[in-house]
């Protein structure tokens, strides 16, 4: 079997803000998009598939959106799919848009993953009244929270870690127009000295919730050749999952999240991550995740993630910058987090990323998660065709 | 080049599907404690296992079961440990099909496992489908999955297309059918009933019930060792058709017609159809739309007027036409599925077994 080589030529997202009050849900992913098809000079009628990913229907309030949004999304007569897969949706969503792409089924497919929370209260729609099932313990950073815990008694890390990791994704969604935080006036202090939520998760170091949508343009060989500019190329995708609990998972460093990384690296030919890998855009939506990534993705050592955080190497100047658009920390309209993720490494590659730009960067890998840290997918993108 | 890349993709086929009982109230299970028997049912028709499975893809709705990530907890019935490489769409399983079907097409993987399942027993299914609808113009009318049906039946009427006896009749032939099918929830002589909405009468409707269903799929060789006459698929592809019911011709299909045609249905005569039509009048629609006559046998299981599980009744049309190639009943039958108010998207997918 032969795959046919996939490549990102167009992306687009919308301005990120806590609410789009001025727009639709249909206006909204319409925005993202148009810009995605302006970016690769394509039209409605270029499109032969749409794939497109959000979280749960109740953050909306409306069952099935696609329905809906066949329209705003010029789908009416193609072939339109719903990819759900909680948090990871964003990747999910764009993975199977590749595929399509990669198994000749269709030549180009708009991929496209949303939230608009402000229709609805994320808070609710997460909030499950099934007896015998493990609430989300005051939101998803009361369950994520003990796992930070753990890791912080694993490593021996220091607790200022985590306020690193949330001033310098804030500093850098400064340079991302499209960031939803804006924080002119961030400082290191003021962010230890935010409110402690979750202990040890403070205020600055969680994720806002945000009104937004973002779309890519995916195509094969031939259609990569007609692009107007840089495509990135699909290196390598894969999507892991594994249950929610069960005894002897580890929710410090999921297993699934290593396999994901490793099925990602095989096909890409990647073997030292740290070495074969210029920049990381990983979903963090609390800041700690960024140590704890950083070890399951196979970037430091268990245990060694932090030293990387600490000394400086996930800076946008560092050796490898981790959220130089300012991650998940700045922007999260959740079910478009992780195609996000995924666009944002292919603006790096293709050299379109403005202020935020890391100049080496050839090979980027996108990350996101989902659920109780067991649903995970990842792309690996080059400026050099497979 | 390869052999397999001259000749073009890979052959994938049906090699095994399993499916509940359907039964208007399930209250004494959950999701996963319906779908786990289900799930072993399908693997055991192989002898795989979980491990054995190279990609698996499920379809369901968080507002069926009320509560969100509600497909996370059916992941823990597959065993996903170590862990599956694994996708979900929140639609009919038939698509999740589709989405494992391309994944197999990329040879990343030779087998999958698809599933899907939905509970319409807690709810009011008619209200929990007017969610489905424009959020902001349409939805808070409220018009239920009914109405909008009865609209599509009397559009069909007024055009002459077909009367309410002869909508009777579907309801009375699919139940009558049924009667051969143990997992059908509505079966037999049942009287036409009462209008539920003009001109559509109980026997027009679908019963309301809950159900999974199972498939495995396998490329190429794999197919040929775990089953004795796999079904290909010999083409499978879905279109979607403008949401709003005022810019669309109801008594048509457009999208089940497209669909078709890029599923090679037209290419040669089909000898049983499983449609997804889950009111009388749809199943006038769609056999104008993918050119069945009487030579076909339509809907033998019984169809989605004797039993509809939501969000599993299209992956059991696909797995009803797939048994029935593995039995040696058809060799070669279209399956069809559908999603949204009046068949607004539909996938049709054409099997077919070796020649004997």
């Amino acid at each position: 079997m032969s795959k046919e080589p996939v490549a990102v030529v167009g992306i687009g997202q919308t301005k990120h803000v806590a609410a789009r009050r001025d727009v639709s849900i249909a206006g909204l992913v319409r925005e993202a998009a148009r810009r995605a098809l302006d970016d690769a000079e394509l039209t409605w009628s270029d499109v032969d598939a749409v794939v497109i990913g959000k979280a749960p229907d109740f953050f909306e309030g409306v069952m099935m959106p696609e329905l809906y949004l066949a329209d705003a999304l010029g789908a009416v007569g193609k072939p339109m799919l719903r990819v759900h897969t909680a948090g990871s949706v964003g990747g999910s969503t764009a993975l199977v848009a590749a595929n399509l792409v990669a198994a000749r089924v269709h030549g180009t497919v708009l991929t496209l993953a949303f939230e608009k929370q402000s229709e609805s209260n994320a808070m609710w729609g997460l909030s499950l009244p099934i007896p015998f099932q493990q609430p989300l313990l005051a939101g998803a950073g009361g369950f994520f929270a003990p796992h930070v815990r753990a890791y912080m008694r694993r490593s021996g890390a220091p607790d200022t870690v985590g306020s690193l990791v949330a001033y310098k994704d804030r500093r850098n969604a400064l340079k991302n127009p499209y960031a939803h935080l804006h924080e002119h006036d961030i400082t290191l202090e003021k962010v230890q000295a935010s409110p402690m939520l979750w202990d040890p998760i403070r205020y600055s170091e969680t994720c806002p919730s945000s009104d937004g949508a973002c779309a890519m343009v995916l195509t094969d060989r031939a259609g990569a050749a007609r692009a107007p500019r840089p495509p990135a190329w699909v290196l390598g995708g894969a999507m892991r999952s594994e249950p929610t609990l069960f005894a002897g998972k580890d929710a410090v460093s999921p297993q699934a999240g290593k396999d994901c990384a490793a099925d990602v690296y095989r096909q890409a030919g990647v073997t030292d991550p740290r070495r074969d890998i210029d920049a990381v855009e990983m979903y963090v939506p609390f800041s700690w995740y960024e140590p704890m990534w950083l070890e399951n993705l196979g970037f430091a050592d268990e245990g060694e993630g932090w030293k990387l955080t600490e000394s400086g190497v996930t800076e946008l100047d560092g050796d490898l910058p981790v959220n130089m658009s300012g991650g998940v920390l700045s922007t999260n309209p959740i079910g478009a987090s992780g195609m996000i993720r995924f666009a944002e490494a292919a603006l790096q590659v293709r050299g379109q990323a403005g202020e935020h730009q890391v100049e080496r960067a050839r090979t980027v890998l996108g990350h996101a998660y989902g659920g109780g840290s067991q649903f995970f997918s990842m792309w690996l993108v080059g400026a050099a065709a497979p | 080049m390869t052999s397999e890349e001259a000749s073009g993709p890979r052959d994938i086929a049906v090699v095994a599907f399993a499916q509940t009982d359907v039964l208007r109230t399930t209250d004494e299970i959950s999701e996963v404690e319906m779908l786990m028997p289900v799930l072993h049912q399908v693997l055991d028709r192989t002898g795989l296992k979980t491990a054995d499975i190279g990609f698996t893809c499920s379809g369901s709705s968080d507002y069926l079961a009320g509560r969100a990530f509600s497909f996370t907890l059916a992941l823990d019935g597959v065993g996903a440990w170590p862990p599956i490489s694994e996708s979900h769409v929140e639609m009919d399983g038939a698509w999740a099909l589709y989405e494992a079907w391309t994944k197999l097409l990329t040879g990343d993987a030779d087998t999958a496992l698809v599933y899907s399942y939905g509970k319409s027993s807690p709810g009011s299914v008619r209200d929990v489908l007017t969610r489905q609808l424009d959020p902001y113009y349409v939805a808070p009318l409220w018009p239920d999955s009914v109405a909008l049906a009865a609209l599509q039946a009397q559009a069909l009427i007024d055009a002459g297309d077909t009367d309410e006896p002869a909508l009777a009749a579907i309801g009375a032939r699919s139940r009558r059918v049924a009667t051969l099918n143990p997992h059908a929830q509505r079966r037999g002589s049942v009287p036409q009933g009462e209008y539920v909405v003009r001109p559509l009468r109980v026997g027009d409707c679908p019963p309301v019930g809950d159900g999974a269903a199972a498939v495995i799929l396998a490329a190429g060789e794999r197919a040929r060792e775990l089953c004795s006459r796999p079904a290909w698929i010999r083409g499978v592809d879905h279109r979607i058709e403008a949401h709003a019911l005022g810019v669309r011709d109801l008594t048509d299909s457009p999208s089940t017609r497209l669909a078709a045609e890029h599923a090679g249905a037209f290419e040669r005569p089909v000898d049983t159809a499983e449609l997804h039509a889950p009111f009388s009048a749809q199943e006038v629609v769609l056999r104008k739309a993918l050119r069945l006559d009487d030579s076909v046998r339509v809907n033998l299981s019984g169809g989605a007027l004797a039993a509809n599980p939501m969000m599993a009744a299209g992956l059991v049309r696909i797995g009803e036409a797939a048994a029935r190639i593995h039995r040696g009943e058809s060799d070669r039958a279209l399956a069809h599925a559908t999603s949204g108010p009046c068949l607004q998207q539909n996938l049709v997918a054409v099997l077919e077994g070796d020649p004997r």
